[in-house]
């Protein structure tokens, strides 16, 4: 359980340079999740057009790992339907609450899966969710808004 | 002991099992007393001791074993009396922790206030010193005001007597005596002054004060005195609030629930006295008898040696932090009317980053707000670290986090500067 392999480089090349950063309209929900207990932030926008995500922007203020961790969300989740993006999010979590026992389909998760070595620090759990939560909270509420139009 | 007998840190630090520990492969370096202090083998002793054989409940069973626990629980309020200069033992009530003791405070006192009425806090303090207020203005339709601070981390009095913060509308001032982050030691006799000038009630958070300080809460000059037992070597599960007595005589009850009352009748209730009117229900008993040894066990070394020790390690600490690459000190940077805990910035590394690197290296230091959001809004910075030390804390231990700091720095300094981006395609997409 070295601090290395919670450091990968795929983490830092996405910290260094977010992947879809920024705040971009149109946008069809806003959400703003907080980590309480590192006061990490979170605002996402997504818009979702013709039952695909069309985009993922966000701002946020956070640790190496919840920062990554949303970049590489966005690569992940943007072009494809939400029903998707939902499932990628329960695959994620799984994988992230095991405790290094789960490992990710590379060809499904790409860079997401440097983040195996961050399911062992049970610690930055919550930190490589938060941006995962706020797009499943965000798409669900894009999604039901639409339902009703 | 005599002042003239060197402070023995090795001595010290043998009563306490946990220090002598590893972290994966690194010997422990502790520096998160501010968080919770750790507990020597008497206090361990004392409470499995109470448990295995003097164990029964307090006040009410009238046995041998009732005899026993209730001389227990209350000797340790005595201790816990005298180890703070209370004037007597019946100003101690026990609570959970300090953030339930200000609530007490808070939630008695807001019987008192009406729409106009001011609180006056800082922007230096810990939640638990922010949040209880806000809910009993809410409550009563008080307005919650703000001491504010200087650039350099003390509290501007000269803004405050400037806009008569403190005036005839204030019914309480609550203040912390050290800041949990900072560090900065609060003239609180002072401002317990003017406050009472107007005629309001002074509340003194102690959470960082009574573990570190000789403590005699009438020099405070407070009215109620809130800390907690696990940051000065006792355990978790048990907090203190000190009150003047006849305050205490003049408030309502907090939580009702049994212990609490003199008669209950299907009409209504009377109140017991001050401090059981305030200790409904079964009190944490093993945890007050365990605050006790630990008050038994600081008393013995001498607080003004402990306190002695802990500047002197500041002092030195706030040195050789200055001199890592990187290191932004917030707060004062001289021992100067200055506890232990020392928060800093490093580049601008996110202290979660920083606290893991140092863990690996089996330096156990706080990353994140601490509590205190307000404040480090007020600082402009989102989050940082922090290493505070306690009585047995060394030198040797401050030159580890420095070198584990410098580490950090250019890990992370190196691996994220001087390598070419790995995908420029990708990148090029954000916002598509």
């Amino acid at each position: 359980m070295s601090v290395e392999s919670l450091y990968q480089e795929i983490i830092l090349d996405h910290y260094r340079a977010k992947h879809h950063s920024g705040l971009r309209e149109p946008y069809d929900v806003e959400v703003h999740h907080v980590n309480p207990s590192c006061g990490d932030e979170l605002t996402l926008r997504v818009s979702v057009v013709g039952g695909e995500v069309a985009d993922v922007s966000y701002d946020g203020v956070g640790c190496s790992i919840s920062q990554a961790s949303t970049s590489v969300m966005s690569d992940l989740v943007i072009g494809g339907s939400p029903a998707r993006a939902l499932e990628l999010h329960d695959g994620f979590q799984q994988m992230i609450q095991g405790k290094g026992e789960i490992s990710l389909d590379e060809d499904t998760y790409e860079d997401a899966v440097a983040f195996e070595g961050v399911a062992k620090f049970v610690g930055r759990v919550k930190c490589a969710m938060l941006g995962w939560a706020a797009v499943r909270d965000a798409l669900l509420q894009a999604t039901a808004m639409e339902g009703k139009s | 002991m005599s002042q003239s007998v060197p402070y023995d840190v090795e001595a010290v630090r043998r009563d306490f099992p946990i220090l002598q520990r590893r972290v994966g492969s690194q010997p422990l370096t502790y520096l998160d007393s501010a968080n919770t202090s750790q507990k020597p083998q008497v206090v361990v002793d004392t409470i499995a001791d109470h448990l295995l054989q003097h164990n029964a409940n307090v006040a009410r069973a009238m046995h041998q074993l009732g005899a026993e626990a209730t001389e227990s629980f209350e000797g340790a309020r005595s201790k816990v009396a005298t180890f703070v200069g209370a004037a007597r033992p019946e100003e101690i009530i026990f609570t959970k922790n300090a953030s339930e003791a200000l609530n007490l405070a808070a939630y008695t006192l807001a019987a008192r206030l009406k729409p106009g009425d001011e609180v006056v806090v800082s922007v230096m303090e810990h939640h638990s010193n922010i949040v209880p207020w806000q809910l009993a203005c809410q409550r009563t339709g008080a307005t919650l005001r703000w001491f504010d601070i200087t650039d350099d981390g003390r509290l501007d009095l000269e803004a405050a007597r400037r806009e008569g913060l403190v005036n005839e509308r204030t019914k309480v001032v609550s203040l912390t005596w050290v800041s949990n982050m900072l560090g900065t030691i609060n003239p609180v006799a002072e401002v317990a002054a003017w406050a009472h000038s107007v005629g309001a009630v002074v509340v003194v958070d102690a959470s960082q004060g009574v573990p570190h300080l000789p403590t005699d809460v009438a020099a405070l000059g407070a009215d109620l005195v809130a800390f907690t037992g696990h940051k000065m070597v006792g355990p978790t599960g048990i907090g203190v609030l000190w009150g003047r007595y006849d305050l205490l005589a003049a408030l309502p009850p907090f939580l009702g629930g049994g212990e609490m009352i003199e008669v209950v009748k299907m009409t209504g209730s009377t109140y017991a006295a001050p401090p059981h009117r305030f200790e409904a229900g079964t009190p944490p008993i093993a945890e007050a008898v365990g605050l006790g040894a630990a008050v038994d066990y600081l008393t013995g070394i001498g607080m003004d040696r402990i306190a002695a020790h802990e500047h002197e390690l500041t002092a030195y600490a706030l040195t050789r932090l200055a001199d890592v690459p990187g290191v932004q000190i917030l707060g004062p940077t001289k021992a100067v009317d200055r506890g232990g805990a020392i928060s800093f910035t490093l580049g601008d590394i996110h202290p979660h980053d920083v606290m893991q690197l140092l863990d690996a290296a089996g330096v156990a230091v706080r990353g994140g707000h601490h509590c205190a959001r307000p404040l480090h809004e007020r600082l402009g910075i989102q989050s940082s670290i922090r290493a505070s030390s306690y009585l047995y804390t060394t030198t040797d231990e401050i030159d580890g986090l420095a070198d584990a700091l410098d580490h950090t720095h250019a890990f992370f300094t190196g691996r994220l500067a001087s390598r070419p981006a790995r995908d420029e395609v990708k990148l090029g997409q954000g916002g598509s």
